[in-house]
């Protein structure tokens, strides 16, 4: 077992048990914690892929802008205590159930299919790079790039009239 | 010009015309423009008419195709028509006589308010296009697209005052009667195009006398199913009830299209045919019976009929009956000259007694009438004239196309003649009744009607003038063999037409000396009833309210009665039990209890949108887990 | 490393995330879920990605192919932060309605 190994499993390890957390922890600022986690390890995978603009990218979007917005809300509604009423059990019960059961259908259909005989390339390769990226992106997809900013745009006119007191 | 013949598509073109213009201007032109226009139509159909007979009597026949009417797949069918020795003169006559009713119209509707009139006039326009279509086409489908026509206008025009109950009746009653025979008519084409795979007489002639496509029972099927057909349309046992109902319409309707042409449209069909009836003798010898024991029953009704309409109308039913006699013994020719006859002198005996409706206002019991040969001279000199013709006196018209009629079935079997002379015997005497108590004896109406007492404005008297002068003189075109050598021109004419046939079935020759014979005896025989009969009620009219026999014939044999009982009333009884029970407890069963299902069901559907979101999403990952395992693990 | 051991990381996640939408009533943990399974996604599209680029090493054009994989992540994260400012505006909404932020009172659909 080599190092990227090591490092992969280590990873994956923290990302599901950051996940478990996120959907198990009583108080929401907790979660928040747990994702923000999770985000880490899976950027970590990303640098494990070579892939090291969109390890930062992650990074800075998800763990940094959007988790700290979550936290915003949060803080706002003052909901760092552990107020949420129980579900039913029966619907939890039934939640955990259908999702387990997702898994286990998934897992069984893409156990044995034509691509799981392939493997990924990880630590090397140069397509990650921003270099590459940024010259795929303002070449070929030039046009949805700017159509993302009218969205971002329009996203913030958005929040902006939904949030505003009437 | 190279040929006139291309121009018969003229011919329905502009009856079309006057019904578009009539019809659709019925509230803005005035009465005189819509006269014009209608009669103005026919009058150039006519003038068209003349040409073409003219061409075709030179011997120049076509069939012109204008464009393909139906095509599927290996059936096609051209909407053609044929212009020969039988069309044209049948187009003579629908216009001709069409041309005289319509000039006979504008008076005698006169008082019809404008938009009535006009609308009149559209019907009757056409009515003509739609006669004319079904004489002219050169396919059994033209002709049932005619066929079709000529029965609407005939509905629409029988009930024409529709305020009054009765008329729709009887309106419904010719439509629906008519309908039994189109519907047999029908069936005789998809078993042609089943057989032949077209429907133009030529191909269909063509493929009987060949003989591989046709067996016998298919020629005897097709040919039986078409006389139903024109049972239907030309009035005959069974199928005659609806006739004498029809006089509710205008006279000149009953002139027009219950007696010169419409119900003629059955004798058209069958001479048309007739290389297949000439190859079935089993529907010869129907059509021969059927024809005889029309005639007869006919005959026997009109002797009591009181209302001067009702008898006219009998005598239609009965010379109808007459015309089928003569194709069932395979004189085509005959019966095509007794339709041309007829619809002289009938057309001649409607439009009389309409001026003499017309000067009693209204008043249609001739028990009501007497004397008015004083009062009206030229409606009472054509009346007698139209009489004479019709009773068969000698040198009149009809006694020449009698005689061929009564010569043939002479040929065919004595009894057949003796009825067939039996029944010319009774038209005779039904005739002379009619004319007797109604312009003979002194007048027994109102003083009121007496006073109102006239004769009818031109527009009436010169039709009747010129339809006399055609009953008089028109059996001078078939004058028979014996009496004069080639004097038959009309059989002349007819002969490309009757060729095929006489060869399969030899016409019946009687001797010469026979025919002499036979000629003087019913020539005597009717004479004497003439005179018996117009003495008889000219001097004492038969008012009494008929008994015994007499009240069974009054009755029309109890016919109508029959019919209600035996057809309609179980019909209607088995119609009101679908409607009652079978409707309401089955269908509306049915139909609510799904209804209610619908309702109970989406009530406890209902229950399931909580408006939970929870659930929602929920059943949605379940939704999207059965997909994927129908997709992975069932679907093998 | 085998695809495999990507596929059913990215799978476990991703069912974790539908577990948590399932199971919990806040709406913002619920929405925390989603982007959890939105990364699941992301991860699965970067090993594709890579796959692909390890299959086209030899060929001449090896430094573009695979790069569109790692783009469409790269537009996720674009839809992803302008629906989570929309989203989270739509829950202060909620709250200063309804002063909650449990899913379960969001019943009006039901009317």
């Amino acid at each position: 077992m080599n190092i990227t190994q090591i490092l992969f499993w280590l990873l994956s390890v923290t990302a599901l048990f950051g996940a478990m957390m996120v959907v198990t922890s009583r108080n929401p600022v907790y979660s928040v914690l747990w994702l923000i986690l999770t985000f880490f390890s899976i950027s970590g995978h990303y640098i494990l892929l070579n892939a090291q603009f969109l390890a930062i990218v992650n990074i800075i979007v998800y763990a940094g802008a959007i988790m700290v917005l979550f936290l915003f809300v949060i803080m706002l509604m003052n909901l760092n205590k552990n107020a949420e009423p129980t579900r039913g059990r029966w619907i939890k019960f039934a939640g955990a159930i259908s999702g387990g059961c997702l898994l286990l259908v998934l897992v069984a259909a893409l156990r044995s299919t034509e691509v799981s005989s392939k493997s990924v390339q990880v630590g090397v390769g140069e397509i990650g790079l921003i270099k590459n990226l940024g010259r795929e992106l303002f070449t070929n997809y030039v046009v949805p790039f700017e159509i993302s900013s009218i969205l971002f745009l329009s996203a913030m006119i958005g929040a902006v009239v939904i949030g505003k007191k009437d | 010009m190279k040929n006139i013949l291309e121009l018969a598509y003229l011919v329905p073109l502009f009856p079309l015309i006057g019904f578009l213009i009539n019809g659709l201007g019925r509230k803005s032109l005035s009465k005189s423009m819509i006269g014009i226009i209608g009669s103005g139509a026919i009058l150039a159909s006519f003038v068209v008419s003349l040409l073409i007979f003219f061409q075709v009597k030179g011997g120049n026949t076509d069939t012109l195709n204008y464009f393909s009417f139906i095509r599927a797949g290996a059936v096609n069918i051209p909407f053609a028509f044929q212009i020969d020795q039988l069309s044209s003169i049948f187009l003579l006559i629908i216009t001709g006589v069409g041309f005289l009713i319509h000039v006979y119209s504008t008076s005698y509707m006169h008082e019809e308010k404008t938009e009535h009139f006009g609308r009149y006039f559209a019907y009757l326009n056409l009515f003509v296009f739609s006669m004319l279509l079904l004489v002219m086409g050169a396919n059994y489908v033209i002709m049932f697209i005619g066929w079709e026509g000529v029965g609407l206008c005939s509905y629409l025009l029988i009930g024409f005052w529709f305020k009054n109950p009765e008329y729709n009746k009887a309106a419904n009653k010719a439509f629906i009667m008519n309908r039994i025979g189109d519907l047999a008519f029908l069936i005789a084409i998809f078993w042609i195009i089943g057989k032949v795979g077209s429907v133009g007489y030529s191909e269909v002639i063509a493929a009987a006398t060949e003989g591989s496509k046709f067996t016998t029972t298919d020629i005897t099927g097709i040919t039986i199913l078409l006389f139903i057909g024109a049972t239907g349309k030309s009035a005959q046992i069974p199928l005659y009830t609806w006739l004498p109902d029809a006089m509710a319409g205008p006279t000149p309707v009953s002139a027009l299209i219950h007696a010169a042409t419409m119900v003629t449209a059955g004798i058209y069909m069958i001479a048309r045919s007739n290389v297949l009836y000439s190859m079935s003798p089993l529907t010869l010898n129907i059509i021969t019976y059927v024809g005889l024991a029309t005639a007869l029953l006919a005959a026997t009704i009109a002797l009591k009929q009181n209302d001067i309409k009702k008898v006219l109308a009998y005598s239609t039913v009965s010379q109808l009956g007459y015309m089928f006699l003569a194709l069932g013994t395979g004189a085509y020719v005959a019966a095509v000259f007794h339709v041309m006859t007829h619809a002289f002198f009938k057309a001649l005996l409607f439009l009389g007694s309409g001026s003499v409706i017309h000067a009693m206002g209204g008043e249609q019991d001739i028990r009501k009438m007497g004397g008015l040969n004083k009062y009206m001279k030229v409606t009472h000199i054509t009346f007698l004239l139209g009489c004479l013709a019709i009773a068969g006196i000698p040198l009149f018209s009809g006694f020449f196309s009698k005689d061929e009629i009564l010569a043939s079935a002479f040929g065919k079997s004595p009894v057949i003649y003796a009825v067939g002379l039996f029944t010319a015997l009774l038209t005779a005497f039904y005739m002379f009744r009619l004319y007797a108590t109604t312009f003979r004896g002194s007048f027994r109406g109102t003083h009121e009607q007496e006073h109102h007492l006239h004769e009818s404005p031109s527009a009436i008297t010169i039709p009747l003038v010129v339809l006399a002068v055609l009953s008089v003189i028109g059996g001078f075109i078939g004058i028979p063999e014996f009496m004069m050598h080639g004097g038959h021109k009309l059989a002349e004419f007819l002969q490309p037409i009757v060729a095929p046939s006489a060869k399969l079935l030899p016409v019946h020759e009687v001797s010469h000396s026979t025919e002499w014979i036979l000629t003087g005896v019913s020539s005597a025989l009717i004479i004497g009833v003439v005179f018996f009969a117009w003495n008889k009620f000219s001097r004492k009219p038969d008012t009494g309210e008929a008994t015994g026999f007499g009240k069974v014939l009054a009755n029309k044999w109890y016919v109508d009665e029959l019919y209600e009982k035996a057809i309609v009333n179980p019909l209607a009884k088995l119609g009101g039990f679908f409607n009652n029970i079978f409707e309401k407890l089955v269908v509306d069963g049915l139909v609510n209890g799904v209804g209610r299902l619908v309702s109970y069901s989406s009530r406890q559907l209902r229950l399931l949108q909580s408006g939970q979101v929870g659930s929602y999403v929920l059943l949605m990952v379940l939704s999207i887990l059965l997909v994927f395992v129908i997709q992975f693990f069932l679907r093998k | 490393m085998p695809i495999n051991y990507y596929i059913f990381l990215s799978i476990a996640l991703f069912c974790i995330g539908i577990a948590g939408v399932l199971t919990r009533r806040n709406a913002i943990i619920i929405f925390m879920c989603i982007e959890l399974m939105l990364n699941a996604v992301n991860l699965l599209l970067v090993a594709f990605s890579k796959m692909h680029s390890a299959a086209a090493a030899a060929l001449p054009d090896a430094a573009t192919v695979g790069t569109d994989g790692q783009l469409f992540v790269f537009f996720i994260m674009v839809v992803a932060a302008a629906e989570v400012s929309v989203g989270l505006a739509i829950i202060v909404m909620m709250y200063r309605n309804i002063h909650s932020v449990d899913v379960n009172f969001l019943n009006r659909l039901k009317h």
